[in-house]
C-alpha cells in the first residue's frame, strides 16, 4: 500500500511538469510580459518606460528562460521560466499584481472556502443518495417516474437562477437570512445555510438521477434477489446490499472532488461575497491578475491529483477485492 | 442593391455545419443499421416533441445568422452608394418593430407605461407621474382598453396561428398519404391513433400537438408583439423578446461550434492512442491526463484571459464590432473545445482497444490492408455511435456554460446578446423595488425550454444508439469536475 502510493506520487510528477508548462506557455509565451504591461496600464499612449517600471515592479523584465547576462547556475535561475513557474512546485507563489503575497492570501482564504464547501459536500451527499434511494424504493411507480421528471427539470435550470431565485426569496422577499456577506466563529452560521441549501437543491438532479441508475442496475442481480428470498425488508436489502455495492461507481465521482474543496465555489462565492478562494479567483479574473490565477491553476492540478489518489485507497476500503500493487 | 451580404465567420461555420448535418442524414438513409436507430429515436414521443422544440430554436438561430449591411440613403449631390457599419441580420430585419422601437429605459412585460416616474407638464402643472411608453400600448385611446386589446389580439394571433398550423400538417399529411399510397382519412387517422400493436410508428402526433402548441405561442407572441412589448424592456429601453430571441443564436453557435474543435482532436487521438499503442498511447495519455488535471474552470479562465489581450492589443484586426464579437465567440468555441474533448477521448481508446482484436481487422491485418485504412474502414464506423452520442449529450452542458462564464466575465463580448449577458444584466435588478423581474423570467424560460429539449432529445439518442453505455456517469464527472 505504501509502495503504491509513493508510485502513484512519483507518477504526479510528469504530469505537474506538463501543468507547470501549459501554465508558462499560456501566460508568457502566447503573450509577452510588454503586451500584458500595455494592457494591465489601460491607454494605447503607455510610454516603454512606464511599461519597464511595471515590469520591473513585478519580476516580469527578466528573460523568460535563459538569462545569459548572468553567470553560473543564476543563468537558469535567474528567468522568469524559474521564478514564477518552477518555484511553484515548493508552493512560493509570489506576489499578486497588486503586491500582496498570494500564499499568505490563500491561506486565511481557505477557512471560509472551506466553511461552506465542506457542509455543502456532507449534506448534498446525503440528500441525493437518500432521494435516489427513494425513487428506488418507488421504482415503476408514478412517484419514480415524477421524480426522473423532476431531475431532468433540475439539471435542465442553469446555476446561476438557482442562486439568484434563493437569494430572492429567502433573504429579500422571506427576509430569513442576510443576503450576503461573511463573519468568523458562529456567527458564521447564517451566512452559511443558505449557500450550503442552494447548491446542495441545484446539484440533487443530475446526481439524483444518475445514483438512481446504478441502483437499479444493482438491484435486479442475483445477490439481492438472494436477500429478498432470505426474507430481508425491502429497507435492509437497499441499505445492506445494494447501497454498499453501488458504492464503488459512487466513490469515483465523489472522492476525486474531496481535495478540490478547498478551492470553494466561483460562483456561490462571488454572489454571497464569502471571501474565500472561490471568490479570490474571480476577482482575480476580473482585474485580470495573472499571477493568482496562475497560482490558482497549479493548485487546483496538485489537488486534483491528490483527489485521484484518494479515489484508488477508498476502493480498497469499500471493495475487499480491490488490491492496489 | 438595398444591402450588402455579409458573412461573418460564425456564420460559415454554422451553415457548413448544416450541411454537413444534410450530408450525415443522407449516410443514415442508406446504412440500414443508423436508419434502425434514427427509427427508434422517432418512435419516443418525447424525443420528437423535443426536436420540434429544438427545430424551432434552430430556425430562429439560423435566421439570425444571414447577415447584411443596409445600404444608407443617398447623400445629396453623391451617386456613391454607401453601405451602414452596423450589421444586421435577416431576424433582425423580420422583428425590425421590436428592434428600433426602444424605450428610455426599463418598463414591465405589456406595459402601457414606464416602470420609473418622471417629471412631466401637463396642463402648465408639473407633476411626477408614469409617462406612457412610446411604443408599447402607443395605439391605445384609453389605458382601460388594453385588457380587452390584449385579449382581442390574443385570439387573433391565436387564429392566424392555428391556420399556419392546419396548412403545414394538412401538407405534411398529404404528403405521406402520397408516400403510404394511401387515402388522406385514413393517413389522417393512423397518424393521430396509430396501431401501435402492429407496428412501432413514429411519433407524429408528438411533432403535431408540440408544433400547435408552438404556433398557438408564436401567433399570441406575434400579435401582441405588434403594439406591446411582450417581455418588457431593459435599462437602455431594448425590447428584451428581441434580446431573448438573438440569445439563441449564440447559445447554438456555443453548443455546436465547439464540437467542430472537439471532434477531430478526440477522434483523431482516440484513434491513434488506441490503435497503434505504445509510444503514441503515452504521449496521447500523458497528454489528456494533463490537461484533465486543470479544474476546466481555470483552464479557460486563463485562455480566455490570454485571448483578451490577444483581440486587445491587435484592434486592427476587426473592422466592425460585429467582427470583433464574432472572433471573440469563435474563440471562445475554440478554448471550450480544447479543454473538453478529453473525456471523449478516453471513451474512443478504450473502445479502440477493444475493436483492434477483434476478429474482422485481425483479418484485415492478415490481409496487408494499412493501418490508416483499417483505422478509417473498419474502426471508425464502429465508433460513431459514441461520437454521436457524447455530441448531444455536450450540447446542454455547453449552453448552460455560457452563461456561467458570461457571468464571471469570460464569456462572450459584453456588446454580443446572450442569455449569459442578459442574466448578468439584469441580477443586480432584482434588488429594486418594486422588482425588475423580466429579463431573469425570459432568459429563464428560454434557457429551460433549450435546454430541457437538448437532454430529453440526447437521452433518447443514447437509449436508442447505445442503452448499456454508462454516459450518466461521464456526465456526472464533468459536471463535477467543473
Amino acid at each position: 500500500m505504501i509502495a503504491y502510493i509513493i508510485r502513484r506520487l512519483l507518477y504526479a510528477i510528469p504530469i505537474l511538469i506538463g501543468v507547470n508548462l501549459i501554465t508558462f506557455l499560456l501566460f508568457f509565451v502566447v503573450n509577452s510580459p510588454d503586451d500584458i504591461a500595455r494592457m494591465q496600464l489601460g491607454a494605447k499612449r503607455v510610454t516603454p518606460e512606464a511599461i519597464e517600471k511595471w515590469k520591473a515592479e513585478r519580476g516580469y523584465d527578466k528573460p523568460l528562460v535563459w538569462n545569459a547576462a548572468a553567470s553560473g547556475v543564476a543563468k537558469a535561475t535567474d528567468t522568469i521560466l524559474f521564478d514564477k513557474s518552477i518555484r511553484m512546485f515548493a508552493l512560493d507563489f509570489g506576489r499578486a499584481d497588486d503586491g500582496r503575497d498570494i500564499a499568505l492570501e490563500i491561506r486565511s482564504r481557505m477557512g471560509p472556502s472551506l466553511a461552506i464547501a465542506i457542509p455543502t459536500f456532507i449534506l448534498g451527499l446525503f440528500v441525493t443518495v437518500s432521494f435516489a434511494l427513494l425513487l428506488v424504493f418507488f421504482r415503476n411507480t408514478a412517484l419514480d417516474v415524477g421524480g426522473v421528471v423532476l431531475c431532468v427539470a433540475a439539471m435542465s435550470i442553469s446555476g446561476l437562477f438557482y442562486i439568484i431565485g434563493g437569494q430572492y426569496l429567502v433573504s429579500k422577499v422571506w427576509n430569513l437570512v442576510p443576503i450576503s456577506g461573511y463573519s468568523g466563529g458562529l456567527d458564521a452560521g447564517k451566512f452559511l445555510i443558505l449557500p450550503v441549501l442552494i447548491s446542495v437543491v441545484g446539484g440533487i438532479g443530475a446526481s439524483a438521477r444518475w445514483y438512481r441508475t446504478l441502483f437499479l442496475e444493482e438491484i435486479n442481480k442475483d445477490y439481492v434477489r438472494t436477500a429478498r428470498a432470505k426474507g430481508l425488508s425491502e429497507l435492509r436489502v437497499l441499505f445492506r446490499h445494494v447501497l454498499k455495492n453501488a458504492m464503488i461507481p459512487i466513490l469515483t465521482g465523489v472522492v476525486v472532488v474531496i481535495p478540490l474543496l478547498f478551492m470553494g465555489s466561483l460562483l456561490l462565492e462571488s454572489f454571497f461575497g464569502i471571501p474565500g478562494l472561490g471568490s479570490y479567483t474571480i476577482d482575480a479574473i476580473g482585474s485580470q491578475d495573472f499571477a493568482v490565477v496562475r497560482s490558482m491553476v497549479f493548485i487546483g492540478s496538485v489537488l486534483y491529483i491528490v483527489g485521484l489518489l484518494l479515489t484508488d485507497i477508498s476502493y480498497t476500503l469499500v471493495d475487499p477485492r480491490v488490491r492496489l500493487n | 442593391m438595398d444591402f450588402k451580404p455579409l458573412l461573418l465567420w460564425s456564420d460559415i461555420l454554422l451553415w457548413a455545419m448544416v450541411a454537413g448535418c444534410i450530408a450525415l442524414a443522407v449516410y443514415c438513409r442508406r446504412q440500414d443499421y443508423l436508419r434502425r436507430a434514427w427509427r427508434r429515436v422517432g418512435e419516443s414521443g418525447v424525443a420528437m416533441a423535443s426536436a420540434t422544440i429544438l427545430a424551432a430554436f434552430i430556425s430562429v438561430g439560423l435566421l439570425d445568422s444571414l447577415h447584411f449591411q443596409p445600404r444608407l440613403p443617398a447623400q445629396e449631390g453623391s451617386s456613391e452608394v454607401q453601405y451602414a457599419p452596423e450589421v444586421l441580420s435577416v431576424l433582425d430585419a423580420l422583428v425590425a418593430d421590436l428592434r428600433l422601437n426602444k424605450e428610455k429605459t426599463y418598463s414591465a412585460p405589456l406595459a402601457t407605461h414606464a416602470f420609473a416616474k418622471e417629471t412631466m407638464e401637463r396642463d402648465g402643472v408639473q407633476t411626477r407621474d408614469y409617462p406612457r411608453l412610446k411604443w408599447g400600448g402607443a395605439h391605445l385611446e384609453d389605458v382601460a382598453g388594453r385588457d380587452s386589446d390584449l385579449a382581442r389580439r390574443a385570439a387573433g394571433g391565436a387564429f392566424y396561428g392555428l391556420l399556419l398550423w392546419a396548412v403545414v400538417v394538412g401538407v405534411a399529411v398529404g404528403w405521406m398519404a402520397l408516400a403510404r399510397g394511401a387515402p388522406y382519412g385514413a393517413t389522417c387517422r393512423t397518424v393521430w391513433r396509430p396501431d401501435t400493436a402492429a407496428t412501432r410508428p413514429i411519433a407524429w402526433r408528438a411533432v403535431f400537438v408540440t408544433l400547435a402548441v408552438l404556433c398557438v405561442i408564436g401567433g399570441v407572441t406575434a400579435a401582441w408583439s405588434a403594439g406591446y412589448h411582450v417581455f418588457g424592456t431593459d435599462k437602455v429601453g431594448q425590447d428584451v423578446l428581441y434580446l431573448s430571441l438573438k440569445s439563441v443564436r449564440t447559445a447554438l453557435l456555443i453548443g455546436t461550434l465547439t464540437t467542430l474543435v472537439t471532434l477531430p482532436l478526440a477522434v483523431a487521438l482516440g484513434l491513434i492512442a488506441g490503435f497503434r499503442g505504445g509510444w503514441w498511447d503515452d504521449a496521447i495519455q500523458y497528454l489528456y491526463t494533463v490537461l484533465n488535471s486543470i479544474p476546466g474552470v481555470l483552464l479557460i479562465a486563463a485562455m480566455v484571459l490570454m485571448m483578451q489581450v490577444i483581440i486587445d492589443t491587435h484592434p486592427e484586426w476587426f473592422e466592425t464590432a460585429a467582427e470583433r464579437a464574432d472572433a471573440r465567440l469563435l474563440a471562445l468555441c475554440f478554448i471550450l473545445g480544447l479543454t473538453s474533448w478529453t473525456g471523449l477521448c478516453r471513451l474512443l481508446r478504450a473502445e479502440t482497444l477493444k475493436l483492434r482484436e477483434l476478429d474482422y481487422v485481425q483479418a484485415a491485418r492478415a490481409f496487408g490492408v494499412g493501418d490508416a485504412r483499417i483505422m478509417a474502414r473498419h474502426i471508425l464506423p464502429n465508433l460513431m455511435h459514441i461520437v454521436l452520442i457524447a455530441l448531444v449529450m455536450d450540447f446542454s452542458g455547453l449552453v448552460l456554460s455560457e452563461a456561467v462564464l458570461s457571468y464571471i466575465g469570460i464569456g462572450v463580448d459584453s456588446s454580443m446578446n446572450s442569455f449569459g449577458t442578459m442574466i448578468n444584466a439584469a441580477r443586480l435588478e432584482l434588488s429594486r423595488e418594486p422588482v425588475v423581474w423580466w429579463s431573469l423570467a425570459a432568459a429563464f424560460v428560454l434557457m429551460l425550454a433549450l435546454v430541457l429539449a437538448a437532454n430529453l432529445f440526447a437521452d433518447a439518442v443514447r437509449d436508442a444508439f447505445d442503452p448499456r453505455f454508462q454516459w450518466r456517469a461521464r456526465r456526472i464527472l464533468k459536471k463535477v469536475a467543473a
